[in-house]
């Protein structure tokens, strides 16, 4: 490999790792918030009968 | 998320992603290749600025460690857990780069050098402390025993930090520390160490968000089991 494809690799796996994070942290976000949603509904519709 | 947070929150977004296109623009454009290396010592500006950042991460989970077992409020426990799972995220890619430099311009991915070695078990530590604070079985227990090895384990930091003076490595010296940057050199590594900074500010909010809203989920659940019982940790 030539300087520049270890300069590529490297930026490549940074990027590749960090919007991982986001994407796992966003998608963890949005099942939490629908978790929250079903178990506040569940609690609501306990309460009612 | 409330109107005011919501808007602080794109403020810092806004602001760590002008400021990362200007570490790109400055690590790709602006600052002259180095003569001996060639386009590889790009690979640094990144590289120092993610262990800056590993260690600032590395120190907040020291500091909430403390104040959890000082004062035992839960808010500095989940400061420092998500703190201490970017560190790791962060002192992964220093692993990761480190060796990818290393192989282009030593001819070897890996030495057992003095820094590379405490990096790599800063890196065990940490992951350590993660595993006490996930697998745990009850929460405060856990709580303590990962804050008694966030502290143990910062002792690490410095460690790393100096052991390119303390023992003969193969590592690069400080360079910063020693003049041996140029002026562009420096102001790249600067902005990058300032929008990996801000990266790290906005993904540890995000990560206290997710552990809020966990145990959002543990209390509600524990309502249904309990009614009646009510616990608030959240922060």
């Amino acid at each position: 490999m030539d300087n520049l494809s270890y300069l590529f690799a490297a930026y490549t796996i940074v990027w590749a790792v960090i919007f991982g994070y986001m994407f796992f942290i966003h998608q963890k976000h949005r099942r939490l918030e629908r978790e929250i949603d079903l178990l506040k509904e569940d609690m609501h519709q306990r309460q009612t009968d | 998320m409330s109107e005011k947070n919501a808007v602080q929150a794109n403020i810092l977004l806004g602001l760590g992603l002008a400021l990362m296109i200007a570490a790109l623009y400055l690590v790709f454009i602006y600052v002259p290749t180095e003569e001996s290396m060639g386009d590889v010592q790009r690979i640094f500006y990144f590289h120092v600025a993610m262990a800056w950042v590993a260690f600032l991460a590395f120190f907040v989970v020291f500091v909430c460690s403390i104040l959890y077992l000082w004062k035992r409020v839960i808010k500095w426990d989940i400061i420092a857990r998500s703190s201490a799972e970017l560190g790791i995220v962060f002192t992964t890619l220093v692993l990761i780069t480190g060796p990818i430099w290393a192989k282009a311009v030593w001819g070897a991915w890996w030495t057992w050098d003095a820094r590379l070695t405490a990096t790599l078990v800063l890196w065990l530590t940490y992951v350590a402390y993660l595993l006490v604070r996930s697998y745990a079985t009850e929460e405060f227990r856990g709580a303590r025993f990962a804050a008694v090895l966030g502290i143990v384990g910062f002792i690490d930091v410095p460690i790393v930090f100096l052991a390119v003076n303390l023992w003969r490595t193969q590592h690069p010296t400080r360079l910063v520390f020693e003049g041996g940057l140029t002026s562009p050199m420096l102001l790249t590594l600067l902005v990058s160490v300032a929008a990996f900074t801000f990266l790290y500010i906005l993904l540890v909010i995000q990560s206290i968000s997710l552990r809020n809203m966990e145990t959002v989920v543990r209390q509600l659940k524990d309502a249904q089991a309990n009614p009646g019982k009510e616990q608030l940790w959240t922060i």
